[in-house]
């Protein structure tokens, strides 16, 4: 249906989809903000990769298994962040990565510096779009009904204001685990997409600068916002591709357009209190006036 | 051998100290991870540089630098933070990484993707003590790092300009109320934090002999985790866990040899502080 490279970009975009939107349940929702999400990205594909290559687990059964401990893993690996607080906790988010990366690349058992390679994927690579395709929706749906459940309320409280959701009897420490495990759930999933799509990985691809992408990603669309997630992945997804021609200069680029967005649309493209979503709640209420009066 | 290791550590430690100084005193003030720090520390080795390969004098170099790097972090403070402070946290932070991005290619785009040297020589001549030798170039970081410490602990001490600081940091509004210009303090913690900044970029480039564009990245992360084990915003604090990041590293890794990487260890070093210290080795609630 489409060109080889047009599907791998769309791949690749799906799977910083689900890596938008398992940051922005921890970041976006309970509002823990993390500097380290490409750690739990790693995890993911790491232990995707071992389970197919060590075990030679098929792809369907590696699955729930890569979910399982990439939520465990993501859930141990908040303990210390339940310590801290805010610009602690950012700062120790990114520790988290450099010393997760640091074991994939000195730690034999995970290939070293030479990574894991000979993932075998069972699909072709255009059926991998259609797979990435219903995973990215099933995400979506799991997320709208995260944000309406007695979960999504309770992470919202504790971003607004941890004290008093305390005071008002939400066990804070239980439900931050729960963003960390659910978040680093959905980073398992994107994790063993990667692993079987790319068929190798190494170290390099998940470290500080990816997160910072992921980063990048909640707060250019709009952060606490599913919209917003999946529109900023799309957009700093398809920017590298676009800026492709003038490749000296993609990278000034990119920091250029972080920088530009942060002063004038500081909400993020999408986020509740920017220009469009502003604008099409306009439209929409002056809609029924116009057609009465029509 | 564990004496020249001390001496080793010592004089990374302390430039370490010299960088996480800027970031914990602009922290101090508007509560703002500034990542972009890092650049300017790189933007200092480069004006550095361009001094000194127009005039060959270390001091010259030093001085321009420093007042250059100054100006960098008053416009950046200015015309990127000022407008951001109102915003969530997270706002400013993306924008610092951004500008630091973007500064990082400006001096690859501007002055290539390669090591530059910088062979300056301050004419100090190095220090034979026992077995421990301290060259030349090591001799200059400790000179300049003392220098200036001290410099900035008389003003954050005994003067009333330093006073204002404390105060300012402490409580912005208060301090405004209390007859303090908040603005211009702010303005003097960016003003003193980038050329401290600067001059760290200038001995870093000296002590190695390399300036090159992505310098700035392995201390933009290793600040955060100096200024976080100080506790934020502490500025003993900070120079203590510069100095103990430094030792920490090269101890660690020159006598033990421990098959890690030199920047993951800072941050363990941190995190496994944090466990005991939530608030960082000198830091309050």
């Amino acid at each position: 249906m489409f060109g080889g490279y047009i599907i791998t970009v769309a791949v690749t975009i799906g799977i910083y989809i689900i890596l938008a939107m398992s940051l922005n349940i921890i970041t976006g929702y309970a509002g823990q903000i993390s500097l380290g999400h490409a750690a739990f990205w790693g995890i993911g594909a790491y232990c995707s990769a071992l389970l197919s290559t060590r075990l030679g687990l098929p792809f369907w059964i590696g699955l729930p298994m890569t979910i399982a401990i990439t939520a465990l893993t993501g859930s141990l690996l908040a303990i210390p962040c339940l310590r801290v607080r805010e610009d602690f906790l950012a700062i120790t988010t990114i520790g988290i990565n450099f010393v997760v990366q640091a074991v994939f690349l000195y730690v034999p058992f995970f290939g070293g510096a030479m990574g894991i390679g000979g993932i075998r994927s069972p699909f072709s690579t255009s059926s991998f779009f259609w797979i990435t395709l219903i995973f990215v929706l099933v995400c979506i749906v799991l997320d709208r009904w995260l944000v309406t459940s007695w979960i999504g309320l309770a992470l919202e409280s504790i971003r607004e204001d941890e004290t008093a959701a305390a005071i008002s009897g939400i066990d804070v420490v239980r439900f931050k685990v729960a963003a960390f495990a659910i978040g680093s759930g959905l980073t398992g999933l994107a994790g063993h997409l990667y692993a079987h799509f790319m068929t190798f990985i190494s170290a390099d691809d998940f470290g500080f600068p990816q997160s910072i992408v992921i980063l990048s990603m909640i707060v250019f669309g709009g952060i606490g916002t599913l919209r917003g997630a999946i529109l900023g992945a799309i957009i700093l997804g398809v920017a590298p591709e676009i800026f492709r021609p003038v490749l000296d200069y993609r990278t000034l680029i990119y920091g250029g357009l972080l920088i530009f967005m942060m002063r004038f649309q500081p909400g993020g493209i999408l986020g509740d209190q920017s220009v469009l979503p502003k604008l099409f709640r306009m439209v929409r209420q002056r809609s029924p006036a116009l057609v009465r009066s029509g | 051998m564990i004496w020249q290791q001390f001496a080793n550590g010592l004089a990374i430690g302390s430039v370490y100290a010299l960088i996480a100084l800027g970031l914990t005193m602009v922290y101090g003030v508007l509560r703002i991870l500034h990542i972009a720090h890092a650049g300017v520390y790189a933007l200092g080795a480069y004006v550095g540089l361009l001094v000194f390969r127009f005039i060959p004098n270390f001091w010259l170099a030093l001085a321009i630098t420093m007042v250059a790097s100054s100006f960098a972090g008053i416009i950046l403070q200015r015309y990127l933070y000022a407008p951001l402070l109102a915003l969530p946290r997270i706002v400013p932070l993306i924008a610092s990484i951004g500008l630091f991005i973007a500064m990082e290619e400006i001096f690859r785009l501007i002055a290539g993707p390669y090591i530059l040297a910088f062979p300056a020589d301050p004419g100090l001549g190095g220090i034979e003590w026992g077995i421990v030798r301290i060259t030349n170039n090591q001799f200059l970081v400790f000179l300049v790092t003392v220098s200036l410490l001290a410099t900035l602990w008389f003003v954050m001490s005994k003067t009333k300009l330093g006073l204002a600081m404390k105060a300012t940091s402490q409580d912005l509004e208060i301090a405004s109320v209390m007859g303090i210009n908040t603005e211009r303090i702010i303005a003097t913690n960016f003003l003193i934090g980038s050329a401290l900044a600067g001059a760290a970029g200038v001995l870093v480039g000296v002590y190695f002999n390399s300036v090159y564009p992505t310098m700035g990245s392995i201390p933009a992360y290793k600040a955060l985790a100096i200024i976080v084990l100080g506790g934020l915003g502490s500025i003993p604090g900070t120079v203590l866990g510069g100095l103990l990041i430094g030792l920490g590293e090269t101890l660690l890794l020159g006598l033990i040899n421990i098959p890690f990487p030199r920047d993951a260890l800072a941050f363990i070093i941190m995190i496994i502080i944090l466990m005991f210290r939530p608030y960082g080795l000198l830091g309050k609630e």
